[in-house]
Formats: structure tokens, C-alpha cells, sequence
């Protein structure tokens, strides 16, 4: 499920594609299955005893581009939906619309380069996408303004259990909780995949203030830093080294007493886990939280590196970790719901 | 000819400069459709021969080059990081994110990556990424990875064919297995044609470290005349005009010092007569093909330039378009027949 989900686009704004392969894949565990103003597909599963309502969260978009103009020669301009690192684009490939025209990133050739030139950031406002064109009314016709672009990459099985994919962020949350709803609850379930994270947590904002939960759970990929030329004190989080839980980022502050039961039950299940060591980046917890008279919230992620790019790298071991933790946290509120309910009071609640 | 197919498997074939082996061996097998008899030297260069039948018979010698820019690993550490300096000329600043094949013992791909744009100190990142800033993950740890991989093991650009707008095609190493494909057109023209001159189709090795395969192959051939098949720059939007040629606009005819001015001239005699579009490329100085090495080689060999525009090249995406490819192997096959023909001095 998850080689489908990542090769299928969805760059921000423009999450149909795969909207529509999660409601194919969920709608058959589902009492209700809702597609709201934003695009948010919000999948209700009842309770069989609900006296709460747990909502679980994970973004259908990925980073990618839209077509903002042609050049006379039957070239691309293009800018970015979402935060894309402008260092890695020069020489990759994309496909443009539903129509999925292949393009490249063009790139001046080495020998052509002035000396100072060489050692320069290529600027995103100067590179072009190339998709064979050759005058502007081609191009215009095969790639119109608005167009969205995303990265081409295949999904690939590399290394010691390891996946390279564009789009694991967050492609991982949406099939964790595809999985999670395969479950039977005695809360009300509210699975709600929604659109245009990378563009501003928006689709959540609307999402959480529709379901309002008394409790939320964020299944994410996150950033994972462990590589040549960081310091170890800066790695955000570890490859194989778990499930990560997220304390506080730029967009939420997680609830303490939550964070320290999943930590703690996974713990005692042998779940490999970690914390989230930096404080950087942010997801939907963030607008989750602050919804109506506040949520509490917890992020579990799967480290991601070189996360926003066409060749992110996860773990499959950390894929399994965050997906167990993530639904043995729900069994454990299925066994008794006082939980849920115990930490909306804010009290440390044993595993 | 199915261009497409023939480009899937020249450019599915790996040969960084210096490893050409498994390369040669599928060029052997190639070029044994229309040659009498292909050799192989001791560097690799493959020489398919084509016998003519004329009494006085002299030599004319076609080359392409058919190694590729690729990567060199430099060291492994104990997490399983590679670090790896470059065989040919390559901007660093295409390689970030870029998918790579380490070819160990067995094949490993790999990422390669960088410090994260987020921890870069203000100063970092306004200068591009250098070479020895990056690494490749292969997702293996460092035990496994050394099992696998050694100092001085070959890394190529992980890029399969694939198709654009109007004929054109991308892929890695299109620079130069678009011109082994027009020389492979030029033989299918040249194996219903009688001619007299015996034919040397070389595809030559370690052409992007400096041309040793073109050095060799000409001393051993010593060739009365030689005409050698290159990329040159296709054109772009942010490159001058005068250093690019448009794709889709014919082969490129190198014109200047580096070349034989008679035979240069009769080959653009030869495009026109026979309305193959055609392009010239003004070349003052050093070519940078193996025209250099060759136009020297023993008592010095009259030699002709032809080259196919390929954008973005030394990247994992050089672009080229078949009808040029298809117009290279015309031109020069028509040029040799010509030539063959009427004499050879």
C-alpha cells in the first residue's frame, strides 16, 4: 500500500489522486466517510460504548510545484508548493498534471559555467522545467498555468529494510491509519486524512474544529538528521531508532502527560521509540491543539531523511514501530476509556 | 531503426571511464551485425571492421566513445556513509538528492545527501554544495556496506531512458551513447553499400579522462582519415547561443584547427547535397574530443567532427533527440560512402 500511496500525486491543493485511493481503501471499515469544503476526507468509524471521541490525523499532500509561466523557446517556470530545499533541484525529474507529462529541472552544464558561477547557488526563480517543448503554445497546452508539478521517483526497497520514496511525509500516516481502521472501537473514531499541510496546516484547522475530539493523535514522517556533517547533538532523530515522539516544535507543544504514556507503553511492549530531539518543523498537532477550547495532542512519526525531496529514506523497522505504538495506544483506550479521560484532566496516567 | 530500444540498452550498460569491460562486451555483440570481425584491445576499445573490396584499400576510422562521467568511492564510514570524489567533470550541484548505483560487489543504490538545509550556518548556505559536503546513504550500516563496497569501486547516475515532447529523450549518459547509436546507424547504412576503403567502427574507452582510448585505437589503427562522433551542447535558456546547438536541428559540423578543413568542408558539401539539416560548430581551439588526440596520432590523421546536441550534460538527465541521432549516422555514413567511392588521401 505504501509503493502505491507514494507514487501517487497529491502536491497541495491538489490531493484528489489520492484522496480518492484512500476512500476506495477505507470506506469499506467505515460508518461515514466525508469529503469536506477544504478536501479533508474525514472517515467515521462508531463507537460501540463511545464516551469520547479520539481523532487520528495524517496529510494526504506532499511538497512539490505549480507551472507560473512559458518561456518563447517552449520552456517552464515553475515555484514551489510547500518547502522544498531549492539546492536539490537542478537535474531532477517531475511530472506535470493529471496528465502526468515527464519534465526535467534544467541545469547549465558544468562547462558552460563562468568560474564564479560554479560556486553559486542556482536560484529557483532562475531554473526552467524542460519537457521537450518546443515553442511557447506547446508548452502551454501541455503544461497551463496553475499546473501542478511533482517529483518523479519510484518506490524502492534499498539497503538493510530500508525505503526510498518521494512523499513518505506523509504517505506513512495515511496508510497507519488505514490500518487503524480496520479496528473496532469502543470510542468514536474520527480518521481524518487532510490536504495542505506543507502549505500551512490548513486542511487540519477545519478538520479539527468539525470532529472536535477530546483527544488526537498525529501520524507523521518527520525529519531525521543523522547524517555526515551534523553534530550528534543536532540530529533530530535516528534512523532504526523508532517510533518518534515529538515534545514541542515550532507549531505545538504536545501534551506532556500523553507523550510520557505512549513513551511509556511502548517501552513496556518492547516498541522501539524516541523522542524527537530538535525543535524545528512543525505539522497539524499545531492548529489541532488550539481548536475550539484545545486538544489535547501527540505526534508519532516515522523518521524521514532528506524528507521533502524526491529520494526520502525510512526505515521499515520505524515504519512498524510507529504503526504499533500507534494502534496498541488505541487498544489501550478501547480497554478502558477512563484513559482518555484521564489525560484530557491533565493528570499521569500509568501504563 | 527502434532508436529508443537501442538507447535503453546503451545507456542501461554502465562504463565510468576505466570500466568498460561488460560494456565492450555488449558492443562486441552489437557491432557484430554489420562487421566482418570486432575486436577487443587490452583498454577495451571495441574496433568492428568492415572489409571493402577495392585493391589499393585504405583506412577509415569512425569513433565514439562509450565510457560515462560516473562517481569513485573515496571512503566508507562506520555508519555506512560514503564519501567519494568524481571521475570526469561534474557539478556538484546536481548531485545532491540524486539516486546513484554503487557498483560493489554486488549493486547498492544509494542517496546522496547533505547536511540539511535547516542546519546550515547563514554563511554555508549561500555558497553551492561541494563535493566532499556530500554522501551517499545506502540505508546499509557500515559492516554490511564494506562487505559489499571498496575504495576505488564505480558509482553511476541511477537514470533509466525515458521519453519527452517531439522525439527527445533523456537519460543519464546520452553523452556519448547517443553517438554509439548514430554509429550504429551509420554501419546498417554502410552494410548494403560496396565499398572499397576497409571501415574501422571504434567505440572507444576513457574518453573523459583524457581521451586515452581514442590515443590508443588510432596508433593501432593508424587510420588514413578519421571521423569522430561526439556530444556537444544542446541548447538551453540560460547559455549563450554561440555555445549551443538547437536540438532537433541536425548533427553539428566542428569546423578549426583541430580539423581537416578539406574533409570538413566536404562533409558540409555532402549534408547539403543530400538535405540532412546540419549545424556548424566553430571550434578555434581544442575540441575537447578525441579529435584532439587523433588529428596527432603517429604522422597526424586528417580528421572530421560531428557532434549530437545533448542538454544538460554530465547530469543523470542529458537530453538529446532521435532525429539527430538518426541524421549523424546518415550524414556520416553518406560522407565514408562518398568518400570510399572517389578516393581516400
Amino acid at each position: 500500500m505504501l509503493k502505491e500511496l507514494t507514487e501517487l500525486n497529491g502536491v497541495s491543493g491538489n490531493e484528489d489522486e489520492v484522496r480518492k485511493y484512500i476512500k476506495a481503501a477505507v470506506e469499506k471499515y467505515a460508518d461515514e466517510v466525508k469529503v469536506d469544503s477544504i478536501g479533508n476526507l474525514i472517515v467515521y468509524k462508531k463507537g460501540k460504548s463511545p464516551r469520547h471521541k479520539v481523532m487520528l490525523c495524517a496529510h494526504m499532500d506532499e511538497v512539490g510545484f505549480m507551472v507560473t509561466g512559458h518561456a518563447e523557446n517552449g520552456f517552464i517556470k515553475f515555484k514551489p508548493v510547500g518547502g522544498v530545499d531549492e539546492r536539490i533541484l537542478p537535474g531532477k525529474r517531475v511530472v506535470i498534471g493529471d496528465r502526468k507529462i515527464p519534465g526535467i529541472i534544467g541545469c547549465k552544464p558544468i562547462h558552460l559555467q563562468e568560474r564564479e558561477e560554479r560556486g553559486n547557488i542556482i536560484k529557483l526563480k532562475s531554473m526552467y522545467i524542460d519537457i521537450g517543448a518546443e515553442k511557447k503554445e506547446e508548452a502551454e497546452r501541455l503544461a497551463p498555468l496553475g499546473e501542478y508539478i511533482a517529483f518523479y521517483s519510484e518506490y524502492t526497497e534499498i539497503g538493510e529494510g530500508c525505503v526510498k520514496a518521494k512523499a513518505l511525509d506523509d504517505r506513512v500516516g495515511c496508510a497507519i491509519l488505514t490500518e487503524a481502521l480496520k479496528g473496532d472501537y469502543e470510542f468514536d473514531l474520527y480518521a481524518c486524512f487532510t490536504v495542505q499541510e506543507e502549505v500551512g496546516l490548513r486542511g487540519a484547522e477545519v478538520a479539527a474544529y468539525a470532529v472536535n475530539p477530546d483527544l488526537a493523535l498525529v501520524v507523521e514522517g518527520t525529519t531525521c538528521s543523522d547524517v555526515p556533517g551534523v553534530e550528534k547533538y543536532d540530529y533530530s532523530t535516528v534512523l532504526g531508532g523508532g517510533a518518534a515522539l515529538t515534545i514541542m516544535d515550532r507549531t505545538s507543544y504536545a501534551a506532556k502527560n500523553l507523550v510520557r504514556y505512549i513513551y511509556n507503553l511502548a517501552l513496556k511492549n518492547n516498541i522501539k521509540v524516541q523522542f524527537k530531539q530538535t525543535t524545528t518543523g512543525g505539522n497539524d498537532a499545531g492548529k489541532i491543539q488550539r481548536t475550539r477550547s484545545g486538544v489535547k495532542v501527540a505526534s508519532i512519526s516515522v523518521p524521514c531523511r532528506y524528507i521533502h525531496s524526491p529520494v526520502s529514506l525510512m526505515s521499515k523497522r520505524d515504519y512498524e514501530s510507529c504503526r504499533d505504538i500507534t494502534l496498541l495506544v488505541l487498544n489501550q483506550f478501547n480497554k478502558n476509556q477512563n484513559i482518555i479521560q484521564a489525560i484530557m484532566n491533565g493528570g499521569e496516567v500509568d501504563v | 531503426m527502434d532508436y529508443r530500444s537501442l538507447l535503453t540498452d546503451l545507456t542501461k550498460h554502465t562504463a565510468v571511464s576505466g570500466h568498460e569491460r561488460e560494456m565492450s562486451l555488449f558492443i562486441k555483440q552489437l557491432f557484430g551485425k554489420y562487421c566482418d570481425s570486432v575486436e577487443i584491445d587490452r583498454f577495451y576499445n571495441v574496433a568492428g571492421i568492415k572489409k571493402g573490396c577495392g585493391d589499393n584499400r585504405k583506412k577509415i576510422m569512425v569513433t565514439a566513445h562509450i565510457d560515462e562521467i560516473g562517481l569513485m568511492v573515496k571512503s566508507i564510514d562506520d555508519e555506512g556513509f560514503i564519501k567519494f570524489s568524481n571521475v570526469g567533470g561534474i557539478d556538484s550541484k546536481i548531485l545532491l538528492a540524486q539516486e546513484v548505483i554503487i557498483h560493489g560487489k554486488k549493486d547498492l543504490t544509494g542517496i546522496i545527501g547533505a547536511k540539511p538545509p535547516h542546519l546550515l550556518k547563514p554563511e554555508e548556505a549561500k555558497k553551492s554544495v561541494k563535493i566532499e559536503d556530500l554522501s551517499i546513504d545506502t540505508g546499509m550500516g557500515g559492516k554490511k556496506v564494506k562487505e559489499y563496497v571498496s575504495i576505488g569501486d564505480v558509482i553511476t547516475f541511477k537514470s533509466g531512458l525515458f521519453t519527452l515532447q517531439n522525439d527527445k529523450v533523456g537519460s543519464k549518459s546520452l553523452d556519448n551513447r547517443s553517438s554509439v547509436a548514430a554509429l550504429f546507424e551509420t554501419m546498417s547504412h554502410l552494410s548494403s553499400v560496396k565499398h572499397k576503403d576497409d571501415l574501422y567502427f571504434v567505440a572507444t574507452v576513457q574518453e573523459e579522462v583524457r581521451l586515452a582510448g581514442a590515443i590508443i585505437s588510432a596508433y593501432n589503427i593508424e587510420p588514413d582519415i578519421a571521423v569522430v562522433i561526439d556530444a556537444c551542447h544542446g541548447d538551453i535558456p540560460d547559455a549563450p547561443k554561440e555555445e549551443t546547438y538547437g536540438l532537433g536541428k541536425g548533427p553539428a559540423i566542428g569546423l578549426g584547427p583541430n580539423l581537416s578543413r578539406r574533409l570538413t568542408n566536404r562533409i558540409i558539401d555532402v549534408a547539403k547535397e543530400y538535405n540532412i539539416p546540419h549545424q556548424i560548430d566553430v571550434e578555434p581551439g581544442n575540441t575537447g574530443t578525441e579529435a584532439w588526440a587523433t588529428q596527432v596520432s603517429r604522422a597526424g590523421i586528417p580528421t572530421v567532427l560531428v557532434s549530437i546536441p545533448v542538454r544538460y550534460m554530465h547530469t543523470a538527465i542529458e537530453t538529446a533527440h532521435l532525429g539527430d541521432i538518426k541524421n549523424t549516422g546518415r550524414l556520416v555514413a553518406k560522407f565514408i560512402e562518398l568518400l570510399a567511392e572517389t578516393e581516400v588521401n
